[in-house]
């Protein structure tokens, strides 16, 4: 009995039958949805005879634009997870009053705040920027693809891979239950002994080597591969942001990795970096953690300022209003945003000198973000405003962003952030700026560059039914927060004694359930311009009278973006081009050399995805193999030296033949 | 540069908009400074690690306290290991420029043996401290010593690895510019590491010393 026991813990480490939740309805109902989704799902894929198809074109892909695609949908699948978590803790906070204690254990609830946080942020948010990034920056740039098309694939997988473990840990085991950055001593081993935090280290340090790879490869592709004549200060304005951004990626995610690592000896070897023991000192932790965090934010935010830059300026049929100082603001918010990372707490009791600092460096951020607010609105003064859902989107960014930007300033000053330190006041704040930015700003993204990568419109009746849900549920939701948090109630509880505050829980929950029904919008948008894609074709490959180079080429654009490289002469690259008599090249086409697909991106990140699942069971020899494997798949690949192919010119002018008659036939 | 235009003529009015020639990056060509900003994120990683050990570098827990555990000595050792190394793999890729196989292949094989004597004194170093009871899990000093030199003693071995692989592809393929531009990163790696190291053995082991 006792060597089946020992072998049984060598075999699976701590996976017993016990950490499958089948005594929680909540989960197993959920696990039952997954699955006949997944069933019905694998089984359409199966019945249709698409594997060979998905993989060949797109889990080997290496190109930009694919890889761009399947981060958004990424993104998308996981913005219904976290929502979901979303819903929960509102319909809970809703109702747990006096007596009644709602519908979720203590234990579950923990879970879920937590989930939602992680998953908002690493695996909704950061998909959508890098997917934008990838998807626009080399064809804003002129170029055929990243400078690492490999490593853009390896990339994407290894987010993917964070987020499958994530999801996981909704089955196998649980999540952490310690908040979205897994403050130790709580997230140590002596308070939470289980797998959650596990899952959440191995999630986060997977899916953060995809995130710094993407950031090394999109900075090499800026700086090395623009068109003839892109000066620096004749990028797209969303190319400088998505350059800065990719500096502090590549800044700031190294100081997450230790960050985890740390805590991870803490956990598995037994160290004292962030224990209460012999020296060790959370607020070491603390620190650190938001050393990386801050950067983190704007890491979310910069790009989403260059999508919305450029639906200004195109909606508007203006040049961008200040592009020097668009650009200068950003470098400024860039360097900015490293120096004030202290200010998430001010409670940890620093002292007047060290607070004010880190006070007065926060309220110096807002002046470049104003600067760009200014911006904005004089590139609408005077222009002729065109109300398409893009532009929609970016007027409730502008009015929304303002008020979460002020709130802002105001937990920047160190007395009132002590008063208002960890109350819904704070989850008020952080959720304006990041729903009214990034995510107002990624629906922009999508709206505005949607027929780029697919070809057609997206339908904008559904998406003002979205977008109008969107703002009102965002406000009914998050207001009473701001009501909450000045009265006092702290983040994160599951259940009140006050009966007066329910009123405001109930506003709340409505705004909730509005913004559900703003997601169901989009969803529906989606399947329904799907269906009526020929009614809402674009064959000019420009449907909005763009400015920048993406929308020179087709919709989709081919393989090879652009059939001649190039030449810029102004910062609206393209709107130069059509005022100035470009005339699209029709003959004299060249072979143009392109990288060729590879699984090897995939095989890696899911050995890596192994390694982690037995790092966090304590499965060591898996553990071990698994990091062999890694090791060993990636020295093979560097064996293989035929990274490229070469498109024909005749495949090339054929491709171009096909634009060229669509092009005349809409003259 | 010479620009043509690819259709249309370029005239007053229409400038010059495409290039008619493929205008090919060489392959690779993002390469040195795609690692050279990877090598960036790595220093970064270190600082994180630097940073932890000045904060904690001083919590010894009443356990032991640098001067009871280093070994100036056999860090002087050591430390001159791994900076010959670096010296050799200078001359590996001043080979490597010449395209001498054997000389490239002989330096490399020096370089390996200096990184190896490197990590063996190091894992030695941490065998006798864990030995005399100075554990990592001991106080949050030592987590921090183990955590930073350890972290650079494991690049060093990736470095090796790394090293063996491409002498290995050197053999079969020969200084192809692949190969060179391979055995540059690697030259770009181990010389950081270097310049790693002398932060640690200055910070770490003199400065430790001094306390």
């Amino acid at each position: 009995m006792s060597t089946d026991a020992t072998l049984m813990k060598i075999a699976f480490g701590r996976l017993t039958l016990q950490a499958f939740p089948v005594h929680q309805p909540i989960l197993v109902a959920t696990f039952a949805v997954v699955a006949l989704g997944g069933v019905v799902l694998l089984g359409l894929i199966s019945y249709f005879r698409l594997w060979g198809y998905l993989w060949r074109e797109w889990f080997t892909t290496i190109d930009h634009k694919r890889i761009g695609i399947m981060y958004m949908i990424l993104g998308l699948v996981m913005l219904l997870r976290g929502f979901a978590d979303a819903l929960m803790m509102r319909m809970q906070q809703a109702v747990a009053f006096g007596g009644a204690q709602g519908f979720l254990p203590a234990h579950h609830y923990d879970q879920i705040f937590t989930a939602h946080g992680v998953i908002m942020i690493f695996f909704v948010a950061m998909p959508f920027i890098t997917g934008l990034m990838n998807f626009v920056v080399p064809l804003q740039i002129g170029a055929r693809d990243v400078s690492f098309p490999f490593l853009n694939n390896f990339s994407f997988w290894m987010t993917t891979m964070g987020a499958l473990l994530v999801m996981l840990s909704l089955f196998v085991g649980e999540f952490a239950r310690t908040g979205w950055l897994a403050y130790p001593p709580l997230s140590g081993i002596a308070y939470s002994p289980d797998v959650g935090v596990d899952y959440y280290i191995w999630a986060l340090q997977i899916a953060g080597i995809g995130t710094l790879l993407s950031g090394v490869n999109l900075i090499a592709t800026i700086v090395k591969l623009r068109a003839p004549g892109m000066t620096l200060m004749k990028m797209p304005v969303f190319t400088w942001t998505a350059l800065c951004t990719n500096v502090l990626i590549v800044a700031a995610f190294p100081i997450l990795t230790v960050t985890l690592a740390l805590l991870s000896l803490d956990r598995y070897v037994g160290t004292n970096f962030f224990t209460n023991d012999l020296g060790g000192n959370p607020m070491m932790y603390v620190n650190l953690i938001w050393i990386w965090g801050h950067p983190e934010v704007y890491i979310l935010i910069l790009p989403i300022f260059g999508v919305f830059s450029e639906v200004t300026a195109t909606f508007s049929g203006k040049r961008l209003f200040g592009y020097t100082s668009m650009v200068y603001a950003t470098v400024v918010i860039t360097i900015l945003s490293y120096l004030v990372w202290l200010h998430h707490f001010f409670t940890m009791g620093s002292g007047a000198s060290v607070n004010s600092f880190f006070g007065i460096t926060t309220m110096i951020i807002s002046i470049p973000t104003g600067a760009k607010m200014f911006n904005w609105l004089f590139t609408l003064y005077r222009g002729r405003i065109r109300f398409e859902l893009p532009m929609m989107w970016t007027l409730a960014f502008m009015l929304t962003f303002v008020i979460g930007g002020m709130s802002g300033v105001l937990l920047a000053v160190p007395p009132a952030d002590f008063v208002l330190h960890n109350s819904l006041f704070l989850v008020a704040h952080f959720h304006n700026v990041i729903i009214g930015g990034v995510v107002f700003g990624a629906f922009a993204g999508i709206s505005y560059w949607f027929p780029k990568a697919f070809g057609f419109r997206l339908d904008p009746f559904w998406g003002k039914m979205s977008f109008w849900f969107w703002v009102a549920g965002f406000y009914l939701a998050f207001m009473p927060l701001y009501v909450l948090g000045l009265m006092g109630v702290t983040r994160r509880l599951r259940h009140f004694e006050d009966p007066t505050l329910q009123v405001w829980f109930v506003i709340a929950e409505v705004g909730a359930v509005l913004i559900l029904l703003g997601i169901v919008s989009s969803l529906v948008q989606i399947y329904l311009s799907i269906r009526r894609r020929e009614a809402l074709r674009d064959r000019t490959g420009d449907p909005w009278g763009g400015r920048t180079l993406e929308w020179s080429t087709a919709s989709p654009p081919p393989a090879y973006n652009f059939a001649f490289t190039p030449v810029v002469h102004d910062n609206d690259a393209w709107w130069d081009m059509k005022h100035r008599g470009f005339r699209r090249p029709v003959a004299a086409f060249n072979a143009i050399r392109m990288p060729r697909n590879t699984g090897a991106g995939f095989i890696l990140a899911t050995l890596s995805g192994i390694f982690g699942f037995a790092m966090i069971w304590h499965i060591w020899w898996l553990a071990a193999l698994g990091l062999v494997a890694v090791l060993a798949a990636a020295i093979a690949h560097t064996f293989n030296y035929q990274r490229d192919f070469q498109i024909p010119a005749h495949e090339v002018e054929r491709t171009e033949g096909e634009r060229t008659r669509l092009l005349s036939a809409q003259a | 540069m010479a620009l043509t235009a690819a259709g249309g003529n370029a005239t007053a009015e229409t400038p010059v908009f495409c290039l008619a020639v493929e205008h090919e990056h060489a392959a690779g060509g993002s390469t040195l400074l795609g690692f050279w900003i990877y090598l960036m994120s790595d220093c970064l990683l270190f600082a994180a690690l630097f940073a932890t050990y000045g904060v904690l570098g001083g919590s010894y827990a009443a356990g032991p306290a640098p001067k009871d555990v280093f070994e100036l000595p056999v860090v002087a050792v050591n430390t001159s290991m791994l900076l010959l190394s670096s010296i050799t793999y200078g001359f590996a890729m001043l080979a490597t420029y010449r395209g001498r196989v054997g000389a490239t292949q002989g330096w490399l094989v020096v370089t390996a043996l200096f990184g190896a004597a490197f990590v063996g004194i190091e894992l030695h170093e941490f065998a006798h401290m864990i030995h005399v009871g100075a554990t990592p899990q001991r106080s949050a000093f030592l987590s921090a010593f183990f955590a930073l030199v350890g972290t650079h003693g494991l690049h060093v071995t990736v470095g090796l690895i790394w090293m063996a692989t491409l002498m290995l592809q050197v053999g079969r393929r020969g200084l192809i510019p692949d190969n060179v531009r391979r055995l540059a990163c690697l030259s770009m790696f181990w010389h950081f590491l270097d310049v790693i190291w002398i932060g640690v053995f200055t910070f770490v082991y003199l400065g430790g010393m001094l306390r």
